[in-house]
Formats: structure tokens, C-alpha cells, sequence
């Protein structure tokens, strides 16, 4: 049954590993970005927060692959964004990172807000009161607060993330999803060729989704 | 009516050339229509602890937060130890830094320990290094008696610990002034003394304090003047005895006759 899989023709591990590591840069880039974006929506400055709140509504309302060609088509060949590399396939890799980083970053933001009201406000009032800074009260008192309980939907984005990741395959990224579908169409067997790509997002997010739910649960803060 | 009570500038007993720590002057705010403090006169010696009470909704919250700026104000000056009070930035968190500020709701932060929040200030706002500020905060720890609990978090102490430790967290700032807002109101009655006796020892001391209560046993025993507010401004000051005694506003009468009769 599983004769097609003929591993020297297909590099299935090689397209997982693909997808794995835009995943990872893609969650640096979207949890640094979407700090910074969910600092902005709080921040006592008019201007930050109109951006923050434009981008966020913005982005999150533009189909994926709309911007993942943007960055290829738009970056790439008109603008000369190379992201540091001569070699193409380097280049449109750093590229669809960036994209979903953009992307991804406005659910981090709106995951990190809801943390962030579940902080009360006397925690913010107390690190005032004291004489912190606006960016110490946010850093030091209540995004860790707001991390720690935003863990379980954080993880929904993480999950969500990784499915994402086969939008890449749109600017020929060789990520799982291309694979997928050269293999579909020079193979034979259809359903077992889906499943076994199933199955392979399923054991990257199935145990994510584990691990991250008992860190939830050890992080939470007592109150 | 409740306008035109005189009022005594200063506390009888104050030393003669007691220095002004906290001044307001003529302040007023608003929160939409309501006009919750009407042109407060107030002024706060160094030394003195000043007990502020008065009828739920009165104002004395509102009243203290906006001595550190937690709530702004809408016109008037308050100028702490001869600086006005800086509408915002660096300057307005250096000024808060001298002014501790001690919550019913204790807001100690939830996600570091007892000791960590005692030095947290110490080391990003003092600057102080973190042996020191270690240091420091085991002895204020010892001195309201929660030495033992160090490496707990918040929520694993009992609320008069709590508090205690929050008073502690102030005090590492080594502050010029101490606020306290209805310090003992979320406490178990079991617990109200352990607190109280922490405040009345601060007292003592000599810590400037501006104390609003409910505590009767604590303001006659532990301030210098009383100030009553009703409806956003102050009625009366004077003398815990002589205000408890013979309180001159209708206001303060009434106010009285409830509490002290329950
Ligand atoms: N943030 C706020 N927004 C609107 N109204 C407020 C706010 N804080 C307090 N108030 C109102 O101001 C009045 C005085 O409140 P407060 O200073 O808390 O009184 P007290 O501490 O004497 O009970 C009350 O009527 C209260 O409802
Ligand atoms: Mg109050």
C-alpha cells in the first residue's frame, strides 16, 4: 500500500522539517510582534493606539495567501525585498516567515489582550503607585500576568498556525503541503497520499496542544 | 450649612514650626457631573498622621489617589514635599516613589513572591542592588512580623498577611508619606488587629500618614487631627478627641451617632 512512498523521489521528512521551522520563526516573529502590537492598543498614546487597533482589524480580515503572495509578489519582485539572501528559495522562505509573523501576530495581540483584562487593575495601580514606569507596569506586572494566562489560547494560534504554514506552498515554499500536492499528482493512491499528510499535522499539534495545555495549567496565577 | 465651619489649620498640639509635607490647595474633580471633591483645603506636616473619615462615596478614596496622581485632578495644586505634583512621566514617578500607597485590596502582585515584591521597587525604582535590596526587604519583613513567608505567593498568605506584607513592599521605598485607604475593610475581624497594630507602631515612628478608616479605636489612639468629608469636601478637622467628643458639624454628628452606636 505504501509503495508509492518512495522516499529517495519524495523528501517527506525534509517537507515536515520545512514546516516545522516555519512554524517556529513564524511564532517568534508573531509573539514579539503581537507584544509589541498589544503594548501599542494599551498604551497612553493616542497615535499607538489608533495603530495597534488599524493594523490588527486590518491584517486579521486579509485572507492569508492574499498576503503570503503580497510578500512574494509585492516585496520580492517589485520592491527588491530580498531579506538578506541572493538565493530565491531562501529568500521566499524569510518571506512567507514574515508573512505569517504579520498575520499571526494580530491573534497574538487579541489572545494577550483578553490576558491582559483578566489582570486586575489593582496590580497596575500598585506598580504605579510605586513609581514604574508605563513600560515597567507592562512588562514587569502585567504581560507576565497576561502570558501566564493566556496560554490556552495562545495555543489555539500556535495550532492554528502550523496548518497555516501550508499557505507557504502558494509561493513554492517546499514545505509539507507542496509536497503533498506533487505527490498527488504523479501517485495513484489520493486518500492514502491526504492521510498520511494528515496525520503528519496531527503529530505536530496533537502533542503541542498537550504540553502546552499542563503548562497552562502550572503557570496559571493564583489569585 | 456644612460650609461654614471654621476650619482649624492646624492641630493644636503640632510643633510649632512643623514643616509642610503635603498640600493641597483648592482642588477640585470631577467624575462626569458628580463634583467629588470640592475645594479641598488640606495640609500635611511632617510627622503627622492625619485619619480621614467620612460616609461611603464621600470622596476620601478619591481623595487620597489623587495625592500620588492615580486619579488626576481638575483644578488646584498639590505639591508634595514643596514640588507641585508633575502631570505625567519620569518626574511624576520619581514623586510617586516617595509616596507609599497601601490598598484595601492589598494588590500585592499575584505572580511573585512576598519577597519579590518587596524588593521589586527597590531594585527598578531605588536602583538599589539586589543583596541590599534583599536585605532590606527580610528586615521589613521581619519588622510586621511575615518573615517565615518569604517564598510564598500572595494567595497562599491570609489577607491581615497580605496587607502586611504590602506595608512592608511601601516601606522599601522609604517612603515620605504613607497612604492608606481603608486598610482593614476586606480583612476578617481576627485579622483587623494584626494590621493596625503594624500602622500604629509606623505611627510611633514618626511616619507621616494619611489614614482613611473606619477604625475608631485606631484614629483616637494614633492621629494627630481627624478629618471628616462628606459629599466631597471637607467638613471638619480637629482633634481626635475633640472631634469624637464633641464634634461641632451636624454632618459629623450624624455620621457619629451611626457608627458609634452599631
Ligand atoms: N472611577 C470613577 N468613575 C466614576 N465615579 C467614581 C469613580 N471612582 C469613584 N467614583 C464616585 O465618586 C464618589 C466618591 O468615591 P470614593 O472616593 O471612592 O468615596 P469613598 O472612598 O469616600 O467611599 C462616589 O460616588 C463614587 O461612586
Ligand atoms: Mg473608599
Amino acid at each position: 500500500m505504501f509503495d508509492f512512498l518512495d522516499l529517495e523521489r519524495y523528501d517527506l521528512f525534509g517537507a515536515f522539517w520545512m514546516t516545522v521551522q516555519l512554524t517556529v520563526f513564524s511564532a517568534i516573529g508573531s509573539l514579539v510582534w503581537g507584544t509589541a502590537l498589544v503594548a501599542m492598543r494599551v498604551s497612553p498614546v493616542p497615535v499607538m493606539r489608533a495603530f495597534g487597533t488599524a493594523y490588527v482589524n486590518i491584517i486579521r480580515n486579509i485572507p492569508l495567501t492574499v498576503i503570503i503572495i503580497a510578500c512574494a509578489q509585492g516585496l520580492y519582485f517589485t520592491l527588491r525585498v530580498d531579506m538578506g539572501s541572493d538565493d530565491q528559495s531562501t529568500a521566499y522562505f524569510r518571506l512567507a516567515v514574515l508573512g505569517l509573523s504579520a498575520y499571526t501576530a494580530t491573534f497574538v495581540c487579541e489572545a494577550l489582550r483578553s490576558g491582559i483584562n483578566t489582570v486586575p487593575m489593582g496590580q497596575a495601580e500598585a506598580a504605579r503607585a510605586m513609581g514604574l514606569s508605563f513600560v515597567q507596569v507592562l512588562w514587569l506586572i502585567v504581560l507576565p500576568q497576561a502570558f501566564r494566562s493566556s496560554v490556552a489560547p495562545l495555543t489555539n494560534v500556535l495550532i492554528a498556525l502550523t496548518k497555516n504554514t501550508t499557505v507557504a506552498a502558494a509561493i513554492s515554499v517546499a514545505e509539507a503541503a507542496l509536497l503533498m500536492k506533487e505527490m498527488i499528482e504523479n501517485e495513484a493512491q489520493t486518500l492514502v497520499i491526504g492521510l498520511l499528510f494528515a496525520s503528519g499535522f496531527v503529530l505536530l499539534t496533537l502533542p503541542t496542544g498537550l504540553v502546552l495545555g499542563w503548562v497552562a495549567k502550572r503557570v496559571a496565577v493564583k489569585r | 450649612m456644612s460650609d461654614d465651619v471654621s476650619l482649624a489649620k492646624e492641630p493644636r498640639d503640632a510643633p510649632p514650626a512643623a514643616e509642610e509635607l503635603v498640600v493641597l490647595a483648592d482642588v477640585n474633580k470631577h467624575f462626569g457631573a458628580l463634583h467629588v471633591l470640592q475645594d479641598i483645603n488640606l495640609t500635611i506636616h511632617r510627622g503627622e498622621v492625619v485619619v480621614v473619615i467620612g460616609p461611603s462615596g464621600s470622596g476620601k478614596s478619591t481623595l487620597c489617589r489623587t495625592i500620588n496622581r492615580l486619579e488626576t485632578i481638575d483644578s488646584g495644586t498639590i505639591a508634595i514635599d514643596g514640588r507641585a505634583l508633575p502631570a505625567e512621566g519620569r518626574e511624576l514617578a520619581r514623586l510617586r516613589a516617595d509616596v507609599g500607597m497601601v490598598f484595601q485590596s492589598f494588590n500585592l502582585f499575584a505572580h511573585k513572591t512576598v519577597l519579590q515584591n518587596v524588593t521589586l521597587g527597590q531594585v527598578k525604582v531605588r536602583r538599589r542592588g539586589r543583596a541590599d535590596a534583599e536585605e532590606r526587604a527580610r528586615a521589613l519583613l521581619d519588622r510586621v512580623g511575615v518573615a517565615n513567608q518569604a517564598d510564598k505567593y500572595p494567595a497562599q498568605l491570609s489577607g491581615g498577611q497580605q496587607q502586611r506584607v504590602a506595608i512592608a513592599r511601601a516601606l522599601a521605598m522609604d517612603p515620605k508619606v504613607m497612604l492608606f485607604d481603608e486598610p482593614t475593610s476586606a480583612l476578617d475581624p481576627e485579622m483587623i488587629n494584626e494590621v493596625l497594630e503594624v500602622m500604629q507602631q509606623l505611627a510611633r515612628e514618626g511616619m507621616t500618614m494619611v489614614v482613611v478608616t473606619h477604625e475608631m479605636g485606631f484614629a483616637r489612639s494614633a492621629a494627630d487631627r481627624v478629618v471628616f468629608m462628606a459629599d466631597g469636601r471637607i467638613v471638619e478637622q480637629a482633634e481626635p478627641h475633640q472631634f469624637f467628643d464633641n464634634p461641632r458639624s451636624d454632618r459629623a454628628k450624624d455620621f457619629l451617632s451611626k457608627i458609634l452606636h452599631h
